[in-house]
């Protein structure tokens, strides 16, 4: 019986072995033009996999019988896994035909010439390029075209809000303040605002605090560099700051996930919170009989410009290596085709990248309706798009607001030593 | 017969001594595949300027270990990695001896220790991801740990277990205790049962007390497994990652980061490759003078 185990063990490691040599033969050669001519695009991507199943699939089937000679290979993963093959495909050239970008990616993409220029695709299959509602540039040139915004809001609980004897929805910082601490003063577990401050995904530093800044017309950058040490930047910390020391903040931020701060909110737990617009669903699904309301976020007294309103997009871009861009382009221009955009948007439950798109808002939530009036009100604000290590950017703030909060450095310390560790980032 | 077989056996015997490699081959090239080729790329990026993210690294010597060793973060990361391990491993085998001990009695009933067996081994069965969500609900300020101690009037205000930086690295300690106990528990509960109980009876024959029988007999006894399960635990616990990551993510003002973390952000969130493989190579030097511990123990053995 031993010696049988073992003769197993060995074989079983000889077709081990076998298996690998034979898988990495297979990675080195990607052949993707059929002899009929018919193209394959491969196009990575995490949408796919926060789509209802099966949209996704229709939407490229679509395109692929309408152009017989193009198909379509979709590589669908999560985000954070889409994110690190990306990050490795870049660098050793091998991305996918078609990518789906995330601006916090572009700058990096963009300058190892894993990407292609955009501008020139657009040109030389004469695309109208004004019926895009951004492009996300590097030096003039389009890297990335964003498909589907999704918009972060303010989100308020109407009850919490009357409860406390507030009657409008809070739409400056003052008033803002304000709720907050009446709602903090209804009772023992409830507390006015969430801001997730949690270091391994420090994307709370974009939604929950810049969103500030940007909402009363403000920028963290000037001319393309950091400019942290503004009046308009220190206003915003300070104002975060005298909401911790109000004691309107719920507790436990300086490790809280966005995850956390969806279900204290959707939980009554806290009354106001920055989020993004998809999550409407989830919170409905958890507590069907929340009364709540989205809301454009709150700027600084007297402020009547255009409110900047924080985004995140799933952008689109074409690899620099691959030999089908104009075939990839084509597919490009289909998703951002008024009618595509419109549909892809909806089922997403985003905002279109094509200005004349608008999505059905016939089977959706009012609230995305309302939204939508917001985001045309507004401006799509996020600085962090186009900047390089932006995620490094975000953690390295995060920490010095945090020392802030814990009362261990001071406003202006925190921004001189974020200022500088921004500048050794984007030079 | 002798005089015929004498000039081949020089052939034939070099032929032979080739045999066991080529049965070893298989072996030899996954452990080659699998182990030394990754082992030798990462050393190589660590002697390379920046690696992955620009087309043509060039050779930096010992820069990135120089960066590395001389970043606060990094020493901050060694200490909390230290205290996190040998806290770990202490928990781990006084609550696992203990446990062991009690399951292993003669004063209770099968059926009583058959219950507790599966009540001690619960938190092994679950998998990090899970655990992590579990402490984190229950740890919440707003979660049952302070319901509790607010409602026995021990805290007046539901303390922030994972985000109080002077309470963040024992909360995940704790949790890192609370799941991993139960591997030396049934570990040790295999050596109590294999110490001879002549011993026992010897020892009680000359009047000896409980607490003398432990020193003198279950201890030296256990001594072969709780060096391994020590030295082993070690090596495990100062590579846990998935708990810190979903628990504190390293906060926070990095008073949980760890080694692993701390390898992780640079890899994946600065793309600094070459500085994360630095990191990944002095870890797998202070790793191996662990399992170098380990295997002499063994050996002496």
């Amino acid at each position: 019986m031993a010696v049988r185990s073992t003769r197993l063990k060995k074989l079983m490691a000889a077709l081990a072995a076998a298996t690998l040599v034979g898988s990495m033969a297979a990675c080195g050669g990607s052949s993707d033009e059929s002899s009929d001519g018919t193209v394959t695009l491969e196009f990575a991507q995490w949408w796919g996999a926060e789509l209802p199943a099966g949209d996704f699939d229709e939407i490229i089937n679509d395109f692929t019988t309408a152009n017989p000679n193009i198909k379509i290979k979709l590589l669908s993963a999560p985000y954070a896994s889409t994110k690190q093959q990306l990050v490795t495909g870049a660098a050793s050239k091998t991305l996918p035909d078609v990518v789906g970008l995330d601006g916090a990616w572009v700058n990096d993409f963009a300058k190892q010439g894993a990407i292609a220029d955009m501008s020139a695709l657009m040109t030389e299959a004469g695309y109208d390029q004004s019926q895009l509602a951004s492009q996300i540039q590097l030096d003039g040139k389009t890297y990335m075209v964003p498909v589907v915004n999704f918009v972060y809001p303010l989100f308020v609980n109407k009850d919490l809000l009357t409860k406390a004897g507030v009657a409008a929805v809070p739409t400056t910082r003052t008033e803002f303040s304000d709720a907050a601490k009446k709602i903090t003063a209804t009772g023992s577990d409830v507390k006015g605002w969430a801001l997730p401050l949690d270091t391994a995904v420090p994307n709370g530093i974009q939604n929950d605090v810049m969103s500030w800044l940007w909402a009363s017309g403000g920028s963290m950058l000037a001319d393309g560099k950091p400019n942290l040490t503004s009046p308009e930047v220190k206003a915003t910390v300070e104002y975060v700051k005298s909401l911790n020391d109000a004691g309107v903040i719920a507790p436990g931020a300086l490790t809280m996930k966005e995850q956390d701060k969806v279900e204290k909110f959707t939980n009554g737990q806290v009354g106001m919170m920055i989020d993004s617009l998809a999550h409407i669903n989830l919170i409905k699904e958890g507590k069907p009989d929340l009364n709540f309301e989205v809301a454009a976020l709150p700027a600084v007294d007297g402020y009547s410009g255009k409110r900047g309103i924080p985004y995140a997009s799933w952008g689109i871009g074409i690899s620099d290596s691959t030999e089908h861009k104009a075939e990839a382009f084509k597919f490009v221009s289909y998703l951002m085709d008024q009618k595509t955009n419109a549909n892809l948007a909806t089922i997403a439950n985003g905002f279109p990248g094509n200005k004349n798109a608008k999505p059905d808002f016939s089977n959706s939530d009012p609230l995305f309706e309302k939204a939508f009036e917001i985001y045309q009100a507004g401006t799509p604000a996020n600085e962090f798009v186009g900047l390089p290590k932006s995620e490094e950017l975000m953690r390295s703030f995060d920490e010095q607001l945090q020392l802030v909060l814990t009362g261990k450095t001071t406003v202006d310390e925190a921004l001189a030593k974020s200022q500088a560790s921004w500048s050794e980032v984007i030079k | 017969m002798t005089t015929k077989a004498a000039p081949a056996v020089p052939r034939s015997g070099r032929l032979r001594s080739l045999i066991p490699f080529g049965y070893l081959s298989p072996t030899l090239l996954l452990i080659f595949v699998l182990m030394v080729i990754p082992i030798v790329m990462v050393i190589s990026y660590s002697l390379r300027d920046n690696v992955i993210v620009t087309a043509n690294p060039v050779f930096a010597g010992f820069a990135n270990y120089t960066k590395v060793l001389t970043d606060p973060d990094f020493i901050a990361a060694l200490k909390n990695t230290a205290i996190f391990i040998s806290v770990s491993t202490v928990a781990h085998l006084v609550l696992g001896l203990t446990f062991a001990m009690m399951l292993n009695t003669k004063l209770l009933s099968g059926v009583t220790k058959a219950i507790f067996r599966i009540v001690y081994i619960l938190p092994w069965l679950f998998t990090i991801a899970v655990i992590a969500v579990i402490w984190r609900l229950l740890l919440d300020p707003a979660g049952v740990v302070n319901y509790i101690l607010q409602t026995l009037g021990v805290v007046q205000e539901g303390i922030g277990w994972f985000s109080d930086p002077d309470i963040a690295l024992w909360a995940v300690t704790f949790v890192n205790v609370w799941s991993g106990y139960p591997f030396f528990m049934i570990s040790l509960l295999a050596g109590l049962q294999g110490i001879p109980a002549d011993l026992y009876e010897a020892a009680s024959v000359d009047g000896t007390t409980w607490w003398q029988r432990f020193r003198h007999v279950t201890l030296p006894q256990l001594k072969p497994v709780i060096i391994s399960m020590a030295v082993l635990d070690l090596i495990w616990t100062s590579q846990q990652f998935a708990l810190i990551w979903m628990t504190t993510g390293g906060g926070p003002l990095n008073t949980t980061e760890m080694l692993s973390t701390y390898v992780y952000k640079q890899a994946f969130s600065e793309y600094e490759f070459a500085t994360a493989s630095a990191a990944a190579v002095i870890v797998l030097l202070l790793t191996m003078i662990l399992a170098f511990f380990y295997v002499r123990s063994q050996r002496e053995r």
